[in-house]
């Protein structure tokens, strides 16, 4: 019996952290252990260089779940579109 | 309730004629453009690149004005917001706000403006001299915003 591919969700980085991260986005299947924003936060710092830099703790980086501005505890998902967003500056 | 994000330049005078409609209920019409400086941070802009968070922007946009319209008594409400390359001069964004009395309207406008600057996914890039640099996000901008959270529904705090 063949496994069934590991769900994945979609990241988008956009302005400022879509150059520093070098890509508009990702597709990433989570570990068991990453459930919340705030812990995807931490396991995508956790790859060092410019995620390290750019998701440190203190960093205005705020992270929307489909579309909608998230708090740390809100829960991440399979399936779900999760952005990471610079201050804006529009207006 | 319009909500809109396009490339292409906006008409104020028509959009705030339709905006209007003709309602006999409405006694004042409140009206914002920002449009695009020369100089930024001592620096000469050329260029500005307006770019957003398709889906995610107009959600923004429309639970901002419904915001609005819970805080004060207004009838209708419109915002658009150009994306893509600008120029010095160049039309940003507008908002509108009708209502039966000015009080109304003055407020709801500046209040979507303040939170449209600090919660719609909109950034900026500005070509300078020097290079092409992300606009940095305003503690002033925050600072206007937060007004409103304790605010009477009449207005700012001073």
């Amino acid at each position: 019996m063949r496994d069934a591919p590991a769900p994945t969700l979609t990241l988008v980085y956009l302005a400022r952290l879509r150059d520093a991260f070098g890509a508009a986005g990702e597709r990433v299947v989570l570990p068991a252990d990453v459930t919340t924003a705030a812990q995807l936060r931490e396991w995508l710092a956790a790859r060092g260089g410019a995620w390290a830099i750019e998701l440190a703790p203190g960093r205005a980086v705020r992270i929307a779940v489909n579309h909608d501005i998230a708090q740390p505890e809100t829960p991440v998902r399979p399936g779900d579109e999760v952005a990471l967003l610079p201050p804006v500056t529009g207006g | 309730m319009t909500v809109r994000v396009q490339t292409g330049d906006f008409d104020a005078g028509r959009e705030l004629a339709l905006l209007r409609g003709g309602d006999r209920r409405v006694g004042a019409v409140a009206a914002f453009i920002g449009t695009v400086r020369d100089i930024n941070d001592d620096a000469t802009v050329a260029t500005l690149t307006l770019e957003h968070y398709p889906g995610m922007t107009e959600k923004a946009l429309t639970a901002i004005v419904d915001e609005a319209r819970s805080r004060w008594d207004i009838v209708d409400a419109l915002v658009i917001h150009r994306v893509g390359k600008l120029a010095p001069a160049d039309q940003i964004v507008l908002v509108g706000v009708t209502s039966a009395h000015r009080g109304e309207a003055f407020a709801a406008c500046e209040f979507i403006m303040d939170y449209l600057k600090t919660r719609a996914p909109f950034w900026k890039k500005e070509a300078t001299p020097d290079g092409v640099r992300w606009v940095d996000a305003r503690a002033s901008d925050d600072d206007a915003a937060a007004r409103w959270e304790e605010a009477a529904t009449s207005g700012p705090k001073a």
